[in-house]
């Protein structure tokens, strides 16, 4: 049984393999199976993978979910940002470059759009949970565009260590969020070309909320919703910290 | 051979985040802007010059097509590494947050994607007009 063990944690990477093959098996199952194919199977194995990060985090206490149990650390490397960011760019082969070019014009407006709204969002919220300071406010803002940008955006202000959690923690939310959320109500949503999945990442652009909501509902749209939402933190790491706390202080 | 696929993949997004960092850098912020989208039209640059300029065979074609078959299993990883459990105890105030700017981006989605077919179809014309 140690042996075993030893040889799952020394082949880290290759356990993942391993496991998220059966993640998938399993979720195909139950996809045809219990819902006769109306949740898609990707959309099963992410939500199952979201509960295992659960499990992992409040049984460890640690941060990377799953990955912070020992024989499961191989699915950090797996799923981490290396390796997504390789496959996301490889979704982009075979892409329809005429709709790139097309819809090029919204999904550049619906980042700063999506990165402004959000902002406004996190912020209205942080001031109806009493905070009344324009650094708060803007930091927790920012949160709510994603995890990066709120962290970024209250170092770059001095807001407190408590305050920059908060931020990490609404947009964590957000990208867990619209993970589950995607497949549900792409439908209604009209979320089945490019054009409408340019916009989507662009509006919401958390890279993995959006890489796996876009899974979820059809690998067909990654590329169109990945390259916008590649655009999302940056957009609001330069907005936020800068016109957007500017215009938080002229209103409080 | 396979690995010429791979090897060009590699080289893109190398080069896309580079110049998505450069480009964080001139902006003066910490952060990358852009480096997959921009790793993503190299690839598609690459790619479709293959056909004039030198041939990207179907053996080099299915290194790239192994990564993207290998998207959703490495999505599902990256769902199983996630701080779900940190999402969860952050309290009503990110709760609250996360959830209503989730909901108001989904809102706005159907109104921006018309606009955005209506311009499609306006270039369209004007290329039509062109002809």
């Amino acid at each position: 049984m140690e042996l075993l063990t030893a040889v799952l944690v020394n082949k880290g990477l290759i356990t993942a393999f391993l496991l998220v093959g059966a993640i998938t098996a399993f979720s195909y199952w139950v996809s045809n199976k219990l819902s006769r194919g109306v949740i898609h199977g990707s959309a099963v194995a992410i939500a199952i993978g979201l509960l295992m990060a659960y499990f992992g985090g409040t049984y460890t206490g640690g941060n990377r979910g799953l990955a912070d149990i020992s024989i499961f650390s191989g699915v950090a490397v797996m799923g981490g940002a290396m390796l997504r960011d390789f496959a996301i760019v490889s979704t982009a082969f075979g892409a329809d470059t005429r709709a790139l070019k097309q819809a090029g014009w919204a999904g550049a407006l619906s980042v700063v759009i999506g990165v402004v709204l959000s902002f406004l969002v996190g912020a209205l919220v942080a001031m109806a949970f009493g905070y009344t300071d324009a650094v708060s406010i803007t930091t927790i803002g920012a949160g709510a565009a994603t995890y990066i940008v709120g962290p970024v955006t209250g170092t770059a202000l001095g807001a407190s260590s408590e305050v920059i959690a908060l931020s990490v923690g609404a947009g964590l939310v957000k990208s867990v969020l619209v993970m589950i959320g995607t497949p549900l109500v792409a439908k209604s949503i009209g979320l089945d070309n490019p054009y409408s999945a340019m916009v989507y990442g662009g509006l919401m652009g958390t890279t993995s909320g959006v890489a796996g909501g876009l899974a979820a509902t059809d690998p067909k749209l990654v590329p169109y919703g990945a390259m916008t939402a590649t655009f999302y933190t940056g957009v609001g790491c330069l907005l936020a910290p800068s016109l957007l706390f500017f215009l938080v202080r002229l209103a409080v | 051979m396979v690995i010429y696929g791979v090897a060009l993949l590699a080289f893109c997004l190398l080069m896309g985040t580079l110049a998505g960092d450069v480009l964080g850098q001139l902006l003066g912020i910490e952060a990358n802007v852009g480096g997959v989208g921009i790793s993503m039209l190299l690839l598609l640059y690459f790619t479709s010059q293959a056909r004039d300029r030198w041939q990207l065979n179907k053996l080099s074609q299915s290194g790239i097509a192994f990564w993207s078959a290998m998207y959703i299993p490495i999505v599902v990883a990256m769902a199983a590494k996630q701080n779900v459990a940190g999402a969860i105890e952050s309290g009503w105030l990110a709760l609250v947050a996360g959830v209503l700017a989730v909901v108001v981006s989904f809102m706005l989605i159907p109104l921006f994607s018309r606009i955005a077919r209506n311009g499609a179809e306006l270039m369209k014309d004007e290329l039509e007009e062109h002809q």
